[in-house]
């Protein structure tokens, strides 16, 4: 019975769907003739309702897999009844249709997230957008229902499961996608708000005031599912790389570069009403972005290690619902956005000028990460090839990436509006310091052996002193929150920038055949192959190597990388052992062993590596700050405004 | 100039969704074919990885036809194509090899566990051999025909039944 629960609410809830799209036309209409809100209260509702629904089916598959119903085809294919209870809950979307419905569920739920607090736009606005956010769930529920239905049952059912795959079985994975999604997802809420200002004619500050904490709440997610997702292949995967620019990394990097830049614009939006188009094409090709990487990965159009689910029926499918809304879009885009007036203009040399400058970084960004993940396709369409892979993707990125980092250190110290070339040449003078101090004591100790890697450092350490520059000659109490979440995510960047060039330039890498008793030594570590030991886990069973670490001549420690053996289905997966140190991680991983008793052991020692994540970590706690002072703001003046009304 | 500039994300984007649309329907082929089949080898001059056998040097390729075998002791599905590569040595064929990304001593225990089939073995650590050939992965095989002209590509590990159809190739090749 919870199965057909789950798809009767599946149904429901697209149902809810369509009438929250003629409801929203109704209510738009109204709201526009300046009538009453009876059918915008009716709107609201539905929207909740159909968030409410979507959830609860969700929610039932998921039982479905913590009861593991083995008569339900999809349980029976991903999962099986001896997994931990965290891997049952985190099966019901390693998989294809799971993870379709997990992200219907998102978009219902976001909807009905902005039905229930946004009280800042215009009626009008607020009903499109509420409509074409259900216009958006219409095809997905479609998609589900009549292409990829999660709930089908098997007859007979089968006896037990046939497992998840057991990469996917690490903690990583019950928390990566739903949070990636979240971002991914939530990202339709501005692109909803795109499209309903694009209907309305009503893009301006209070729209965009609107706009920024969602923009902001999916950006969040977004940069915390892809810094997990990263630490979780550096660590699962056994390959001692923390971004191997797969088609799928890419998909999550994309719309994450577009919301990046959405983020500052909608900022010059809100402040200073400017760049009014630019910003409504963001949101567009932010959440196009999400959709477009939602194909790539489920189609299997494009080669790579995790994509899942390659059928060619279900690509036709979301190409046809891609082509709908983003052509629909961007037509509307088109149509209707020339009489969008221009908004206030600004100097060259000015806050708005930076912030232009770094949108069109990110967009450089964002171009060559889209190219490059396509090109497959295109050398395909003409016949040629040409492999693209991590080598093209640093090359063309690292010059425009340190640009952006410059970027990023200037903007916040310059006024809106206009400043004067001086005024920033002295503000400029401790971090470009910093960054020359950098570079000449770098430059000094490695010589030109890792020039790019070290100019990311010199560029981190510039960005550093300048992201908390604008703190400076302030009184800190009383400066506002969302100021500290500009100045801890930029201090984020500078953070991750300078791991990843680290990692790029001192890392050492040790590749080994040792038998039990003996060592080898990687970087400043001497590590010892002391015991290799079988062991056995819930669902797996594994061969243990004991090594011994010693540096230099401090207390040694113990590591311990396994290969682990899982029977169902039949896999072998290697556990890296990794230790955290201050200066960085040593990471080590059990190879195959060989007849003479001699065990691979593959060994990097990654100096400040943990950087990059540490770094990804504040800039996700910089963008929670800037959002809870940003409502906190809005909320006061709300409050304020109604306290004025009733004197 | 404006006018153009707003219609240009929806251009893009029709581009964009005809390219998708015909690798869509393009039925089957999902793998990347190396566009070198029918073309002579490129003249590959790799050093040698393992003492006392020689690298890859293209000039020296022909007059036989042969099989070139990319592969690494760090791919997993290398272990499973060894025992077939060992058949086909057994069957008289002569193997080059290019060792992707690879040290000395892993490929030497690589093959001391799996087997070694190999003639030449060309040490490619920076995967520049791999990208002349037009070769997308570990492993792949190439055959070469007597002139040195790449006659035919098998993509990934070669299964038992595999066999035949490489043969069938090499013979085709002379």
């Amino acid at each position: 019975m919870i199965a057909e629960a789950g798809l009767a609410a599946l149904w429901l809830a697209a149902a809810f769907a369509l009438v929250q799209v003629l409801l929203a036309w109704g209510a738009a209409r109204e709201a526009v003739e300046g009538k009453g809100d009876q059918l915008m209260i009716a709107l609201r509702r539905t929207t909740l309702v159909q968030g409410l629904l979507a959830v609860l089916s969700f929610g039932l598959l998921i039982l479905l897999f913590v009861r593991s119903d083995m008569s339900v085809v999809l349980v029976v294919e991903n999962s099986h009844s001896l997994k931990p209870l965290m891997y049952k809950i985190a099966g019901a979307w390693g998989n294809h249709e799971g993870s379709m419905l997990l992200w219907v569920t998102v978009l219902a739920a976001a909807g009905a997230g902005v039905a229930l607090f946004e009280r800042q736009l215009a009626a009008a606005t607020l009903a499109a957008t509420l409509g074409a956010q259900a216009a958006i769930g219409l095809g997905f529920y479609a998609f589900l229902a009549f292409a990829s239905n999660p709930f089908v049952r098997l007859d007979p059912a089968a006896a037990d499961g046939q497992g998840l795959n057991p990469l996917l079985q690490d903690p990583g994975l019950a928390f990566h996608p739903p949070t990636l999604y979240l971002g991914y997802v939530g990202l339709s809420v501005a692109f909803s708000f795109a499209v309903g200002a694009l209907l309305m004619r009503d893009v301006g500050p209070s729209f965009a005031k609107a706009m920024r904490p969602w923009v902001l709440a999916a950006w969040i997610f977004l940069t915390i599912g892809i810094t997990a997702g990263s630490y979780w292949a550096y660590y699962e995967l056994g390959w001692g790389g923390w971004w191997f620019w797969d088609p799928v990394e890419n998909a999550s990097l994309m719309p994450w570069l577009a919301a990046t830049a959405l983020l500052h614009s909608v900022t010059v939006l809100a402040t200073r009403d400017g760049l009014r188009a630019w910003t409504l094409m963001l949101a567009v090709v932010a959440f196009s972005m999400s959709m477009i990487g939602t194909f790539l990965v489920r189609s299997g159009i494009l080669v790579s290690v995790h994509a899942f689910a390659v059928d060619p029926t279900r690509g036709t499918f979301i190409l046809a619902l891609l082509g709908i809304y983003i052509g629909g879009a961007l037509a509307l885009f088109g149509l209707r956005v020339g009489k969008v007036t221009q908004g206030s203009t600004f100097q060259l040399v000015s806050r708005e000028g930076a912030l232009v400058l770094n949108n069109l970084l990110l967009s450089v960004i964002l171009g060559v990460v889209f190219i490059g993940t396509l090109y497959p396709l295109v050398a395909q369409a003409m016949d040629v090839q040409l492999s693209i892979g991590a080598p093209f993707f640093n090359k063309a990125i690292a010059p425009v990436a340190l640009a952006l980092v410059a970027a990023t250190a200037v903007g916040p110290l310059l006024k809106w509006r206009r400043d004067s070339a001086n005024a920033l040449l002295g503000k400029l003078l401790a971090p470009a310091a910093a960054a020359g101090l950098a570079f000449a004591l770098l430059f000094a100790f490695t010589g030109s052996a890792h020039l790019v890697p070290i100019l990311g450092i010199a560029f981190a350490a510039g960005l550093a002193v300048a992201s908390i520059l604008p703190l400076a000659r302030r009184n800190l109490r009383r400066t506002p929150i969302h100021i500290w979440g500009m100045v801890i995510a930029h201090l984020g960047v500078a953070v991750s920038i300078a791991g990843m060039a680290a990692d790029t330039a001192f890392k050492v890498e040790r590749l080994a055949a040792v038998s039990v008793g003996g060592n080898v030594t990687v970087g400043p570590f001497r590590v010892t192959l002391e015991e290799i030991r079988p062991t056995l886990g819930p669902n797996w069973s594994a061969l243990e190597a004991r090594l011994k670490v010693q540096r230099g001549n401090t207390a040694p420690f113990e590591l311990l990388p396994q290969q682990r053996f899982f029977s169902a289905p039949p896999t072998t997966t290697n556990e890296a052992a990794i230790t955290t140190l201050l200066d960085g991680q040593l990471y080590t991983v059990l190879g195959q062993g060989d007849e003479q008793g001699r065990w691979q052991l593959r060994l990097w020692w990654k100096p400040f590596v943990t950087l990059i994540w540490l770094g990804g970590g504040l800039i996700a706690l910089g963008g929670a700050l800037a959002l809870v002072g940003r409502v906190r703001r809005e909320l006061r003046e709300r409050r304020d405004a109604a306290e004025a009304e009733h004197l | 100039m404006r006018r153009l500039l707003i219609w240009a994300p929806l251009a893009l984007f029709a581009l964009v969704f005809a390219l998708v649309t015909s690798g869509l329907v393009k039925p089957g082929d999902r793998m990347i074919h190396s566009a070198m089949v029918g073309k002579p080898l490129p003249a590959l001059q790799m050093p040698a990885l393992l003492p006392g056998r020689p690298g890859i040097d293209a000039a020296a390729m022909r007059g036989k036809p042969r099989l070139l075998n990319v592969f690494a002791s760090w791919c997993i599905p290398c272990i499973a194509e060894a025992p077939e590569l060992m058949k086909l040595r057994q069957a008289g064929v002569e193997i080059d090899a290019i060792a992707i990304r690879d040290t000395p001593e892993a490929v030497q225990q690589f093959l001391r566990q799996h087997g070694d089939p190999y003639t030449r073995i060309g040490d490619d650590k920076a995967s520049a051999a791999q990208l002349a050939l037009g070769s997308s992965g570990v492993p792949e095989t190439f055959v070469i025909d007597a002139r040195g002209t790449i006659a035919f590509q098998h993509i990934g590990p070669i299964r038992p039944e595999d066999v035949p159809v490489l043969l069938a190739q090499l013979e085709k090749a002379k």
